[in-house]
């Protein structure tokens, strides 16, 4: 479904990625993990066009992505949830939802609308109020269930665990399986490693740009060396 | 009985002038809302709508349409879509291929924008004043005579009633409509209305076209109420409904209106108390002041840095 193929990427004249490979198929959960400044959220960022992949093949559904503006390539089915949620403080909840689903058709939003809102409760009962006035927890839901709006059949979320009390995250990382049965594919960048990992079917992680190891959720837990650099065990 | 009217006398000629400062500072506030740049060609742009307004009324009375409501429609008209063609263009020319510079440097282009507009309109129109003429002269008197009441212009009139139906549609159409949404998204994270699919050069270059539009229709009505009109009166015009948009909080719609009001309010009562010619000393004193005790403007947010 989605397949980088040697893609690197550069700020100025220091590269970010390095000649990077991987693959997520169709209603997997494929997360990627590695420390502060390996680069996952970049490699993000370059599925999404910006920056600029300067080699290499991004596809996603056969569709060469490198090259393409950001707005096109998001408008294919794609959504992110990105670092920090980045939610519209000043619009309410209902005008988030509404930018998520920006490019649907007025009956596709309602049924989308109904989905989200019974995924999150919580957005119901805020429905009204100003995004930026809800708690950390509520405004990672709101980004999520904003990428949701747009009906996306590849969910890229970076780090929505970040910053969030464990109970939330709890909540997160199940509303994540649970979208594993609406048939949406997710990808997910991680720190917290270890449950990334245990939620996800395969895992990749990134060095320096570069990436050094990947298998399947299981085998990564039990690596030694994803034990000792990732998981503090 | 002669101190109130005297008082509503200036705050009706306040209220008029404060309006159409503020049509033109919504043009810088929505720009700087959005990409974070002060368009100092934006006066220019104003000056730009008041040239093709005159040719629009000349070109109409001599084709022999000089109806009152032909020549104000037309003037109108032609001035919105020839100026908003300007904002566009100014946009894409010069500040478009610059979006990932340096601050300083769209700075530095708008500049040189407005004095080329100056000199290119100096060219093709003359440095000379031009006379547009005020169709609807009159006015009327609230009070005992002329001496001891409140003169109304009808221009004057239609000045405010303009600019409010102006004002009014703006914001519905940022509050209630799907672009105007996006618009306000935009202004508030530009990188995230890209990533949910959003076209943010369209929606830049929407509003590089508002602001043209507003500032044009402002230009048709100072235009009728002075009768002058010269290559330089954007620069004046442009930095006032700036002080107007800083006033009100640049990058707030609502402040621009309120800014452009009481800056216009502020300069007539100067002038009453100080002297005519002390008009531009009060306004210029309040944006020292402003910018002095309150930076962020009347209702203005204080930056805060987005993590």
């Amino acid at each position: 479904m989605l397949c980088f193929a040697n893609v690197s990427t550069f700020y100025g004249k220091i590269q970010a990625l390095h000649d990077v490979s991987l693959d997520v198929r169709q209603g997997e959960i494929v997360t990627l993990i590695g420390a502060n400044g390996a680069g996952k959220s970049t490699l993000l960022m370059t599925l999404c066009g910006t920056p600029r992949a300067a080699s290499g093949s991004i596809r996603f559904e056969g569709e060469e992505l490198v090259g393409q503006p950001t707005c096109d390539i998001m408008r294919k089915a794609i959504a992110v949830v990105p670092e920090g949620r980045r939610i519209f403080a000043r619009l309410t909840v209902e005008e988030n939802l509404a930018m998520g689903a920006f490019f649907g058709s007025k009956t596709e939003h309602e049924e989308q609308l109904d989905k989200v809102l019974q995924l999150f409760p919580r957005l119901q009962e805020r429905y009204r109020q100003r995004g930026g006035t809800m708690s950390g927890g509520e405004q990672q839901m709101l980004a999520i269930g904003r990428a949701l709006m747009s009906k996306p059949r590849l969910l890229l979320l970076d780090e929505p665990s970040l910053g969030l009390a464990p109970i939330i995250i709890q909540q997160i990382f199940e509303i994540i399986e649970q979208l594993r049965t609406d048939s949406v594919t997710v990808f997910l960048v991680e720190q917290n490693a270890n449950r990334a990992l245990k939620l996800a079917d395969r895992g990749y992680v990134l060095e320096n740009g570069h990436i050094v190891m990947q298998g399947s959720g299981e085998e990564l837990l039990h690596d030694s060396k994803v034990r000792d650099a990732y998981l503090g065990a | 009985m002669s101190e109130i009217y005297h008082f509503f006398q200036q705050l009706i000629n306040g209220l008029t002038v404060g309006s159409t400062y503020a049509l033109i500072a919504i043009g810088y506030t929505m720009v700087y809302g959005i990409i974070g740049m002060i368009n100092f060609a934006h006066g220019d742009v104003y000056m730009v709508g008041s040239y093709v307004a005159f040719i629009a009324i000349v070109g109409l009375s001599m084709l022999g349409l000089d109806a009152l409501p032909i020549l104000m429609a037309g003037a109108l008209i032609a001035s919105i879509v020839v100026t908003s063609a300007y904002g566009y263009s100014i946009e894409r020319i010069a500040y478009r291929p610059l979006r990932n510079s340096n601050r300083l440097i769209p700075l530095i282009s708008a500049i040189g924008m407005s004095i080329f507009l100056q000199n290119y309109v100096m060219l093709a129109q003359g440095s000379g004043s031009k006379a547009i003429p005020n169709p609807i002269p009159g006015e009327f008197v609230i009070g005992d005579s002329a001496m001891n009441g409140v003169i109304v212009s009808y221009i004057q009139i239609v000045i405010f009633s303009v600019t409010f139906l102006a004002m009014l549609g703006l914001t519905l159409f940022i509050s209630r409509s799907r672009l105007g949404r996006a618009c306000r998204a935009c202004a508030e994270d530009l990188k995230m209305a890209n990533l949910l699919g959003i076209d943010t050069n369209a929606i830049i270059s929407l509003t590089f076209v508002i602001g043209a539009a507003l500032a044009a229709v402002a230009a048709v009505l100072i235009g009728m109420q002075y009768g002058v009109i010269t290559p330089n009166i954007g620069f004046l015009a442009g930095i006032k409904a700036f002080t107007a948009a800083v006033l009100g909080g640049i990058g707030s719609i609502p402040g621009a209106m309120l800014g452009g009001l009481l800056l216009g309010i502020a300069e007539a009562f100067g002038a009453d108390l100080f002297g005519d010619q002390y008009k531009d000393v009060v306004a210029f004193s309040l944006l020292i002041l402003v910018l002095l005790f309150r930076p962020s403007g009347i209702l203005g947010r204080p930056e805060v840095e987005k993590v």
